[in-house]
């Protein structure tokens, strides 16, 4: 029954082995699907590529409905998993800047790194940008401190939060993503092509 | 000649498929280790690690950095540090065989180069900050977070991507 580390049926000793493996496995996902390229990544937001919002969409289901199969089926236990916890202010907040910053980079931490390590210029100027980012917060960390640790609602989920079933949440989750995806289509056939 | 450039340069994958796989890794990940994916955590480990080198006094004393330094092992021995390695091997591998590596600045043609390496800096700069905040950016907050149902996973993701709608316009001649 999994997580399989945590309920030690694999050894500790494995978690870094497979931390490399899942990582080059992510950086190989991301950059076969085009995201090493911060025009691609750009694209969803004037309407001229809309594979970000069709990545991140069926990665979140897929993953979201496998775990819960797995759960269902009695593979893998839930309640066992770390949920982020839910920071009302620093979510809000701290999401804000980052999608600032994503259309003003065209990257997000990820992908920076992926670009970087494919020769883009722009993207290690990124991933410098992310290093004195954090430097920043750190160093001026006790003015950062409420908004850090403001609205602290537990590490909930839907169902926590909601009193809704996962799997109606999952799937009404899945018919607003499919609906995105014909109107995404309907829009890029609209917009002036970009070239990249 | 476009013979040659069209072997060279292979086709991005169909982002379906791309996110099926990711969304596959994803469950594996989390099968594995009871956790999900990250991207900003081993950078953040690097930046920890750099100031305890430079000045572990001042690391110490400092109350975010101490959060993350233990007296018994070095900052950089974490889950997300050998992740994003490998998120460096695997890219630098997919980008190797299809024929996509090599030094250049990715710039809209109507803007300079020095433009785009200016907005990178700063747009890596208030992303770096931003995921401090939100513990967490797109791929461990917000996909790891959506993954199994969490609420602050969701509300990230919906600030990040609201606030870069809101903003797009401003950027507008960046990108198109």
């Amino acid at each position: 029954m999994g997580p399989l580390i945590p309920n030690e049926i694999i050894p500790a000793e494995w978690n870094s082995i497979f931390a490399l493996v899942i990582g080059i496995a992510f950086g190989y996902i991301l950059e076969s699907s085009g995201f090493s390229s911060s025009r691609k990544l750009a694209g969803v937001f004037y309407g001229y590529d809309f594979a970000v919002l069709k990545v991140f969409f069926t990665a979140a289901l897929v993953s979201s409905i496998g775990i819960l199969y797995m759960d269902y089926m009695g593979y893998l236990d839930l309640g066992a998993l770390y949920v982020h916890p839910t920071y009302l202010k620093g979510a809000l907040i701290g999401g804000g800047i980052m999608g600032l910053g994503f259309i003003t980079g065209g990257f997000c931490p990820g992908t920076s790194i992926c670009a970087a390590a494919i020769g883009k210029i722009d993207a290690l100027v990124y991933v410098g940008g992310i290093l004195i980012g954090i430097f920043l917060f750190s160093e001026l960390f006790s003015r950062f401190e409420p908004l850090y640790d403001g609205g602290f609602m537990g590490y909930i989920t839907i169902m926590d939060a909601f009193e809704i079933s996962p799997y109606v949440f999952v799937f009404a989750f899945t018919l607003l993503a499919v609906l995105s995806f014909v109107i995404a289509d309907i829009v890029r056939k609209r917009v002036k092509k970009v070239v990249y | 000649m476009a013979q040659k450039e069209e072997k060279r340069m292979r086709v991005y994958w169909n982002p379906y498929f791309g996110g099926f796989l990711l969304g596959i890794l994803i469950i594996f990940t989390f099968y594995i280790t009871g956790r999900g994916l990250g991207a900003t955590g081993g950078l953040k480990s690097g930046v920890v690690a750099i100031v305890d080198k430079a000045d572990t006094e001042h690391a110490h004393e400092n109350a975010y950095y101490s959060k993350f330094l233990n007296d018994e092992e070095s900052p950089l021995n974490n889950w997300l540090v050998f992740e994003t390695l490998g998120i460096i091997l695997g890219a630098f591998l997919s980008g190797g065989l299809n024929g996509r590596l090599g030094f250049k600045v990715q710039h809209s043609p109507k803007i300079t180069v020095k433009r785009r390496l200016i907005f990178a800096l700063i747009g890596g700069l208030l992303f770096g900050l931003g995921a401090q905040i939100a513990r967490g950016c797109t791929s461990g907050a917000a996909l790891s977070g959506i993954a199994v149902l969490s609420v602050g996973g969701f509300i990230t993701m919906l600030a990040i991507f609201g606030s870069a709608f809101l903003f797009a316009y401003f950027f507008r001649k960046n990108w198109i």
